[in-house]
Order: C-alpha cells, then structure tokens, then sequence
C-alpha cells in the first residue's frame, strides 16, 4: 500500500523478509554448525522485543503525558547508566565506581535533549514523547560509548603510566598538569567512534536514522538536516560527557597534595 | 638542614627521623625491599603519610607539593617519560647543557628519541632533568645503578660539585664504596625501621 512513497508493511511481508534467515538457518543445521538454534532463538527474541518496544511507543505516543514520558525517559537513562558501570575495567573504589560516569551521563544527556526540545526542534508540546525519546536514546547510546571509553582510556593510564605521572609530578606539576596529556589522549579515544561516524557519514555509509526517514517516504534533503542536527548533537554531548567524567575520576585519582592515588582503585578480587 | 621529623607509613614504615645539613650527603642503605623507596616517596610526598619533612626550617606542610618537590627533588630508581623526544621532559631545557655534558652526555641528547636511548643514558637524563630544576636538596634512589664506571665516576663528580655548592643529598645506595666516597651521615634500613649506622668498612 504505497502512500506519499511511504509504504506501509503487511505482517506477511515482514515475514516474508525472514526468508533468507530460515534458508540461513536450514544450512547451519545442515553443516551442524551449532549455529540454528541460537539463530532462531535470537531473531524470536528480537521479535518479541520490537513488538513489545512497539506496543509501549504508541502508548507513549498516544498519552503524551510528561509524566509517563519521563518514566521511560528515566528507565532508558538508567539502563545507560548501568551499562556504563558495568563496562568499567579499572573502577574506582566505593561510590566513585559508578558517580563519575553516571552523573556526567545523567546531567549532559538531560541538558542536551532539553537544549533540542526547547531550542532546535520545538514541539507541541515542548515533551513530545516523538522526538524527545528517540533523540534521548541516540544522546545516551553514544554518550554511553564516550564515557565508557574514556574513563577506561583515564584509568588504564593512571594504572600504567604512574612512573610518568610521578615524574611529571615530582618535576613541579600540579596533579592537572601532570595528567594532562593522559587525559588528552583519553578525550581522543573517546571521540574516536563520533568522529569516524562524521567522516563516514554520507560517503561510506548512510546513517541508520537518515536510511530509515528515506524509506520512510521522507524528502532526503529533509532527512539530511535531521540526521545533521542529531549528529551535532552527538558529537558536543559525547565530548562534553566523556570529559567531565574523566575529570571527576581524575580528581579523585589524585589529591590535594597532588599525588596519584592508585590505592582508591577498587581491590581486585 | 633537611629533617626528617617521624616520618611513617603504617605498615610500612615505621617513624623515620634524620637529618642532612646544606652540602653533606646522607646515605641509606639496606636490602631491596628494607622500605628504602618508601622513605624516599614520602619525603616526596607521593603517597599519604605521617610526619613531618621541613627544608631550612620550612616544613612542606606550609607550601603546596609542587613547590616542595622543586625545592627538595626526588629522582626515583626507575625513571618515567612520557614524550617522544628527550627535551620535551624537560621544564627547564636552558639549564642542561652544562649539566648534560657534565655526565657524559652531550646537548644533542635533548633531541634523541626516548625510544632510542639506553637505560643508563634514562637514568643520567633523569637525574639532569631534575638537576635542571636548581632544587636545593636531592633525595637520589639508585642513581648510578645502570651506569658503567666512567659514566660513575662522572655522576659522582658532578654531586661532589653541587655538594660544594650547598646542596644536600640523600643518598640511596646498595654500593658500599659508592657510599664512602659521597657519604658522612649513614643509616641502615631493615624491615620499615630506620637505624643510624657506621661507616661501611672497606672491602
């Protein structure tokens, strides 16, 4: 049924797209790969989630109520967040194991999808679930990757680069001074994957949410300034994230008297 | 005088307390593993520890580490870098010519790369790199471990000469002859514990 270029799906259309996963499937179980029953059970799996992820969406969608959305809203930030502490190779003793990541998370993420619900997109009403969920979610996922690979850039060096850092600070640094072209190469690890995204975008591959509003029967030029907007977003919030995070695991990692503290690692064990 | 005023790790060492005038060399000695870099750290201030190290009267308490350990520098046994080039770890490049050639290396070293250089150029360019800094107390670990007996015998020359010039050293070292030859204050360490000590006997 094709409308406006969007073409809406029949249920056995969808199914029909399984076909070449069933014929995947069916060689696996031939070449007693191991491989079928995995298969099967994960694009099930898949299934039922984005059904259930459905159903929840156009309920949200259709209360649009700023109560509810913010509920799904703290759900979603709250996973993140949890994925952020759990990523973690080196961390930080007692609650500094999850405050750095989660609060710069929480706070860069909530300001940002603020900053474009109020200031670049304006809906009606400012909370509409539309574009504040999905514009959150894509904040948080690539926040999410910023941080984690930047404490984890932070820490591994605090760990094996302590005799520079020493060195660096017995020679008159101050604890900042001292860690700052660790945390320099932290931020660059951290802005790595947005910055190849950038440079790839359009050329190499086509974004997901551009390829998607195109399918969806939106004009490209459109599509374009969306996915624009979103990508520099993206990008300001995974530095800014990525950034204070470090700088609170750096301040505890260090002391007023300017040393390096590796005994506020969390004991392995 | 630099004083060392109970200075302790709890586990590690026990209180500490010696003191080396302007222009005398106090050594420590003690088997690898005595708590001799422990003592050195916290001088440093490095790790947190109790007690109390004081320059001319001054006691570290009283200014922000990083004038401290300008002021009283410590050149650990194992050297740290961090650039690519020799000179880039250096906060005061002026200051090495004289001190460069002075262990036997030469002004181009500042342009080697750290990748490059042996580990007893590293550890004569640790020492000139903190020399550079004009400190007017060195605590040395192990300066001359790496080194052959020429490049030694430079070393030494050059701490004789800052002795001259007022500068007080503490010494680590597991060279008894090495001690002699610098040394007039000694002290043994054993288990954390901190003992006065002899002169070590001729061979």
């Amino acid at each position: 049924m094709a409308q406006n270029g969007y073409i809406t799906l029949q249920y056995w259309e969808v199914a029909a797209s399984a076909l070449l996963l069933v014929i995947t499937a069916g060689l696996a179980l031939l070449f007693q790969a191991g491989l079928a029953r995995s298969l099967v059970w994960v694009a099930a799996r898949m299934v039922a989630q984005l059904l259930l992820v459905g159903l929840v969406l156009k309920f949200i969608f259709e209360a649009t109520n700023l109560w509810i959305t913010l509920a799904a809203a703290t759900v979603m930030a709250g996973m993140a967040m949890r994925e952020v502490m759990r990523r973690q190779q080196r961390p930080l003793a007692g609650v500094w194991r999850w405050l750095p990541g989660s609060a710069s998370l929480l706070f860069i993420g909530v300001l940002a999808v603020l900053y474009a619900q109020l200031v670049v997109l304006r809906p009606e009403p400012w909370h509409a679930p539309r574009q504040l969920l999905p514009i959150f979610g894509m904040i948080l996922g690539n926040s999410m990757t910023g941080i984690t690979l930047g404490l984890n850039a932070i820490t591994e060096a605090a760990t094996r680069e302590r005799a520079a850092i020493e060195a660096r600070l017995l020679l008159g640094c101050t604890r900042w001074q001292a860690i700052r072209p660790f945390a320099a190469q932290a931020l660059r690890t951290a802005l790595t994957p947005i910055m190849n995204a950038m440079a790839a975008a359009g050329i190499i591959s086509l974004p997901g949410m551009m390829t998607g509003q195109i399918l969806a029967g939106a004009p490209p030029v459109e599509a374009v300034k969306y996915q624009l907007m979103i990508m520099f977003l993206i990008a300001g919030v995974v530095g800014l994230a990525a950034l204070a995070a470090m700088i609170g695991v750096i301040w505890r990692l260090t002391d007023e008297r300017h040393r390096l503290r590796q005994d506020r690692f969390a004991q392995v064990g | 005088m630099l004083e060392v005023r109970q200075l302790a790790r709890p586990g590690l060492l026990h209180p500490a307390t010696l003191s080396i005038s302007a222009g005398e060399c106090g050594v420590v000695m003690g088997q690898s593993g005595a708590g001799k870099s422990v003592l050195a750290r916290a001088i440093a201030d490095l790790d947190p520890n109790e007690g109390d190290v004081l320059w001319q009267g001054q006691s570290r308490n009283a200014m922000p580490a990083p004038q401290w350990r300008r002021l009283v520098a410590y050149v650990p046994a194992e050297s740290g870098w961090w650039a690519q080039r020799v000179g880039e770890h250096f906060v005061h490049p002026d200051n090495a010519d004289d001190l460069l050639t002075a262990v036997g290396l030469t002004t181009e070293a500042m342009n080697w790369s750290i990748s490059r250089t042996s580990s007893g150029e590293r550890q004569r360019l640790a020492l000139v790199r903190a020399l550079a800094m004009q400190p007017q107390a060195l605590v040395l670990d192990e300066p001359t471990s790496a080194l052959d007996a020429s490049s030694r015998q430079k070393v030494e020359a050059l701490l004789q000469r800052l002795l001259g010039e007022g500068v007080a050293i503490l010494l680590i070292t597991h060279d008894a002859a090495q001690a002699r030859r610098l040394g007039s204050r000694f002290w043994r360490m054993e288990q954390g514990r901190l003992e006065p000590e002899q002169m070590p006997p001729e061979l």
